[in-house]
Order: structure tokens, then sequence, then C-alpha cells
């Protein structure tokens, strides 16, 4: 148990850390026929050691041990903490089992609500990058192909700007514009397209416009920069052998900027998917999305463990998600990274 | 018989630069035709419009006699073969050749037949399947041409395709895209700022300066009898002695340089007063001999190439004049310093407008 055994384990990882990037350092591979410096001898001895300890640092503390110590959490039961460590302190699947099959006072065999809500998330995600590209590609595109460094400029600072605001008064923002008695449904109304007001919101409507609009500017930036290092002749030579536009854009840019895609689609409906702002705000009164359903496990059952198992099958769901996206476009995570 | 590209003047301005100025010519049916020219003079720009890149400002361009304004690049029976080449580095070298083929939406059996046709012309018959950072510098050159021709156009634009290779590979390259040239027997339209490219493959050539045709001829006109004082330094090398006319005589003319009074033939008909200048080729000048037109100095820079040695002499008035000696005077030259003495006929040296 963590409690007991575990405080040598914890003042063993950062050594142990620290040793790993020590010997990575030191053992560094080395270009064949290139006689190039060292680590050690590059940064010299006292930055070299603050290098190294400052990114076991960084990835030991702020990275690996608190989702270490969540996964772990998630798999404990939820006790009172006079009895935590005690007898009933064992590993359990129980949080996980609650995910699938509920609280064992339902009447449901099946945990019906928080399941749906899971693929709905994941789904919804997932719609939202793709609404995204959609929406993103044609700005990308003219502003690393076709618009002038200056009006490139200008863009980037109007796309900027608004995301000074912060999330959560944007998201109030778009529920006053979204509202029945709000900005859209008011033109509708006014210039006669509908006789009574949409339910934007209780259609999640708003959620989704929301949700896109918060998380644009990953897309824009990586489509942007990966638009950008095509070599403008290679459109003009597919122009050139007599393409119409759309066939440049399939076969020559989209599979040119397929990194930048997956790179911006997986940074969309991964931000979406843990969104947890524009959900509780711009949700409506049957919206059913997951995270709110795991901000309550902590905040309103207090149950930390169940919370931090509904927040790893979200995070493992995920994961893989985009593991298997990447797979079937044949793409690897060194070239997203790009 | 309707010229395969007729250029009817034609201006590009780009705001307040005029990148082509007023600019009229023919290209014949299966020519040759070479735009050369320093870089910025504007042919790359004629190039674009002719491939439909860039509208003229004014003026018309007509390709087998019809009006090509408002016809997209993508509509024109133009092909364009790049300067950085615009190969598609995510295909195959078959799948760049059957590019245009398959926009086009030739049938696969077809398209792989052209495709292997073209393969075979270029000499890469086995490399279909490669990628293209796979080829060398000089087969990536081929596989342009060969995507480039896979859509059978009626004109092959070449902007500068050969600047980037070295020097044996583009001197092969000349004698390939010619070869290739006269089998396919389509008009070729070339751009370069590189005259030795343009002397060996061109039937023709125009010779451009700020925007504007200079003179257009074939090679030997253009070397041997420039039009222009652009053209007589631009086009090879030469000696150019600027001065004022002092006496004419038939199709003769002295001109007062500051190396003295030469004369030259009055290809212009330049009057007496006229400001000129006078072009003598290194290779018509003559080291240690006596003639009509002599210049002496010293000695000041021998750059031996082998078959030839340029010998560089200071005039007095602190001119260089260059002689291209051959043979044994290659081997003997005077050492730096020492006393020497140029000589030209009169009939060698061509004067023109200053």
């Amino acid at each position: 148990m963590l409690s007991s055994t575990g405080h040598p384990f914890i003042f063993l990882l950062p050594v142990l850390a620290f040793v790993i990037f020590w010997v990575m350092a030191k053992f560094e591979p080395k270009p064949v026929g290139v006689t190039k410096k060292s680590f050690f001898e590059r940064n010299g001895t006292p930055v070299a050691i603050y290098l190294i300890v400052a990114v076991a640092f960084w990835a030991l503390f702020m990275i690996v041990l608190p989702q270490l110590f969540m996964v772990e959490m998630s798999f404990r039961p939820k006790l009172p903490p006079v009895e935590m460590g005690g007898p009933k302190d064992l590993y359990t699947f129980e949080n996980y089992h609650y995910f699938i099959y509920g609280s064992t006072t339902s009447s449901d065999a099946i945990n019906w609500v928080h399941i749906k809500a899971f693929f709905l998330t994941i789904l919804a995600s997932l719609l939202v990058a793709l609404f995204n590209f959609a929406l993103c590609y044609p700005l990308a595109y003219y502003m690393a192909q076709a618009a002038r460094p200056a009006r490139v400029r200008f863009l980037l600072l109007l796309l900027i700007a608004p995301y000074w605001v912060n999330e959560i008064l944007r998201a109030f923002a778009f529920r006053i514009i979204f509202s029945s008695g709000g900005l859209i449904n008011k033109m509708l109304l006014g210039a006669g397209f509908v006789d009574q007001p949409i339910d934007f919101i209780g259609n999640d409507i708003a959620l989704y416009a929301g949700l896109g609009y918060a998380y644009m500017l990953m897309m824009i930036f990586s489509l942007y920069n990966a638009i950008e290092t095509l070599d403008h002749a290679q459109i003009e030579a597919a122009r050139d052998l007599g393409a119409p536009w759309w066939h440049i854009h399939s076969f020559i840019v989209i599979p040119f900027a397929k990194p930048g895609i997956a790179s911006g689609c997986t940074l969309v409906f991964m931000l979406s998917a843990g969104s947890l702002a524009a959900p509780l705000v711009l949700g409506g009164p049957r919206s059913l999305w997951f995270t709110p359903i795991l901000y309550d496990r902590f905040f309103q059952a207090f149950n930390w463990p169940q919370g931090a198992a509904y927040a790893f099958i979200l995070l493992l769901a995920c994961v893989s998600f985009v593991l298997l996206v990447l797979r079937l476009g044949r793409l690897s995570l060194g070239e997203i990274a790009k | 018989m309707t010229a395969a590209v007729e250029i009817d003047h034609l201006t590009v301005q780009f705001g307040l630069f005029t990148a082509v100025k007023d600019v009229s010519l023919q290209i014949r049916q299966g020519e040759f035709f070479s735009f050369l020219g320093p870089s910025g003079c504007g042919k790359t720009t004629i190039l674009r419009a002719i491939s439909g890149f860039q509208e003229p400002t004014q003026g018309t361009i007509r390709i087998g006699g019809q009006d090509m304004n408002g016809i997209g690049p993508n509509q024109r029976p133009t092909a364009l073969i790049f300067q950085n080449l615009a190969l598609f580095p995510l295909m195959t070298v078959a799948e760049n050749i059957g590019y245009g083929l398959r926009v086009r939406g030739v049938p696969k059996a077809e398209r792989d037949r052209k495709v292997g046709e073209l393969l075979n012309l270029i000499a890469l018959s086995d490399q279909g399947n490669k990628k293209i950072e796979e080829l060398s510098g000089g087969q990536k050159q081929r596989v342009a041409i060969a995507r480039a021709l896979a859509v059978e156009p009626k004109v092959l634009l070449l902007d500068e395709p050969l600047s980037a290779l070295d020097l044996k590979l583009r001197q092969h390259m000349r004698n390939e895209l010619r070869a290739i040239q006269r089998r396919v027997g389509i008009t070729f339209i070339y751009i370069t700022h590189d005259q030795g490219e343009a002397l060996t493959m061109s039937d023709r050539i125009a010779v451009m300066n700020r925007g504007k045709i200079e003179q257009i001829g074939n090679g030997r006109d253009v070397y041997e009898h420039p039009q222009t004082s652009f053209v007589a330094s631009f086009v090879g090398e030469n000696n150019g002695f600027s001065g004022t006319i002092t006496k004419v005589s038939g199709d003769q003319a002295e001109i007062e340089t500051s190396v003295g009074r030469l004369t030259g033939l009055n290809k212009k008909s330049l009057a007496v007063g006229a400001k000129a200048t006078l072009f003598v080729r290194p290779e018509l000048m003559r080291f240690g001999a006596q003639g009509e037109n002599n210049l002496a100095g010293s000695a000041a820079d021998a750059a031996y190439e082998g078959m030839t040695t340029h010998l560089t002499m200071k005039a007095p008035d602190g001119s260089s004049v260059v002689a291209t000696l051959t043979g044994a005077p290659a081997r003997e030259f005077p050492s730096e310093g020492s006393a020497v003495s140029f000589a030209f006929s009169t009939s060698d040296a061509i004067i023109l407008p200053a």
C-alpha cells in the first residue's frame, strides 16, 4: 500500500528519474562519422545537471506522478479518512464496475445514463473536430497560400484577439446570443424566417458552436503550419496540368497537410472531450456530456476514487481512439508533432 | 500557317512597376524558342502570362490562333516546367507523370500505357514505382518533362529548369532537351539567363532587358550581329569602348575613345558626333601583333582554362581589355605588369549606339 510502503518509493522515484535522464544524456546516440560534443561538453557540467534535474522534475512531478496517483486512486474504495490505509483499503474494480453497471441500489442492470453520456461525448467531440476542420481549412489555406503577408498578420490578430477573453465569459456570451430571447432568435424572428424562437440551447446547438469556437485556434494553427510549408509551385503545377480546384485540394494539398490535419483534429477532439466550461454553461437541461458527470463524482458525490476512475476511462478512450485514427491514416505520432 | 504562340502588344504591370513593356512576337510551330535576359528582365513574367498564371495588363496572347484572355492555366494547351520542377513528393514517378491524365479522367489502362511510353522516352522505364526523392537531379528533370508531355501540350514552357544542376549534368541535359524536342516535335519556349544554354539549344532567341525585347534572332545573329549595346555585352564576352563618332566612311566609322581612335563597322549608320560604343569579341583580339587597330598596356591577369587563356590587359586609361588566346600563345603568356599590345581588324569590330 502506498501509505505504508509508498514513502521510500516516492523518494526513490526522483532519484531514479534523474539517473534515467543522466544515462540518456551520457549515452546520447551520435550520428556516425560526425564528431559532435557530448551533452555535458556542449552545455557545461553545471548547466547540464540543471537541465537534467529540471526535465526530470517536470516529467515526474508535473506529468507522471499526478497521473499515477489518479490511476492508483481509481482502484481504491471510497472510505472515510480514518479508515484509509486500514483493513478495508484494498484494491478493487468497484469504481469501474459502477461505470458499467451503476449502483447496486439502482433498478437498471446497466448504467445507461453514464455510458450514453460517455459515447455521446466521444461522438460529439469527433463531430466538433470534423466541423472545425471544415470551417478552418479554407481560412488556413487562404492564409498559408493565397494571402499577402500583411493580410496574414492582420487575420492572425483578428483570430487571436477574441481569445484574450476568458473561456467562461465567452461561453456565457454564447449563451446570451443563442438564448430564446437572444440576438440570433431576434434576428430570425424579425426577418420572418421563424414564428417562434428556436431552442438552440436545448438542442445542444449552442454547446457545439461553443465547443467548436473554443478550440478553433488549435485547428487553424495546425492547418496553417502544415499548408504553409507546401511549395506554391506544386499547386500551380497541378493547375497547369489541368486539375480543377477540388482535385488540387483532395490530391495535393490535403495529403501534404495530413499530419497537420491529424494534429489539429486530435487537439480539438481531446480538448472537446475533456472540456468542462462549455458543457456546464451551454449545455441544455437534457444535455448529456461526460465531463460534468465526472466533475460531479468529485465535487457532488465526493467520491474521488470514482471520479478518478471516470477520468481514467475518458483518457484511455480518447488516447486509444486517436491512436486508432492515426493508424488508419498511416501516420506516426512523430509526424503530427512536427 | 498560324504561329504556335503569338504575343501581341503584351504589357504586364505590378503596381507601379512595369515588368513587361509592349512586347510583340510570334513563335513558330515546332520551334525551340528562348527568352534570354538577366534576372528581373521580365522573361518569367512573359512565361507566366503564356501559361495563364499572370493576367496581362494590356495586350493579347494567342495560342494556335486562339485568344487566351480569360482562360485559366488548367484550360490552356500549354504545360509548364517549373524552375524547382514542383514534382509531387507524395506520389511515385509513374503517378507524377500520370497526374495530368488522371485529372482528365483517362481510364487507368490507357493511362498506364501512356506513362509507360513516356518512361521509355526519358529512359526511366524500370523506375516508375520509385519515390521522387530517390531520383537524382537529372532524373527528376526528365520526370518533370515527362509529366508535362503527358498532357500532350501544344507548347511546352520551361522556366530555367537546368539552373539547379551542376555543370556537367547541365550540358548533358541541354542535348537531351534538344533531342526530346526533336522527337516530340512540339513548340518549346525556354527561359534562361544562361546564354550558353540559349545559344546551344534554341532555334531562335529573344534577348530581353528591362521588360523589352532587344533582339530576336538565331544564335549566330545574336552573337555575331548584335543590334544593341545590351545584346553585344550580355550575350558572350565582349570588349566595349565608349566614345563619340568622329568620322564616317562607307560602312565604317571612327570613334574617339579614352584609349584612342578606333575604327569598326558602322552597322547602325550612326552620324558624326553620336555617342557610341565599339565592341570587339575577346577571341577576335590578336595578342602581340599589329593591325588596323592597336591597343597597348600592361598585362594584368592571365586566367588559364586549359584549352584557352583569357589575358587581361590594363589600358593606359585604367580600363581592362580581354583577349582569348588559343593554341601556342595560350601557354606562353607574359608575366604580370609587362608591356603587351593587342590588335583587331576593323571588320571584326561593331559600333552600336551607346
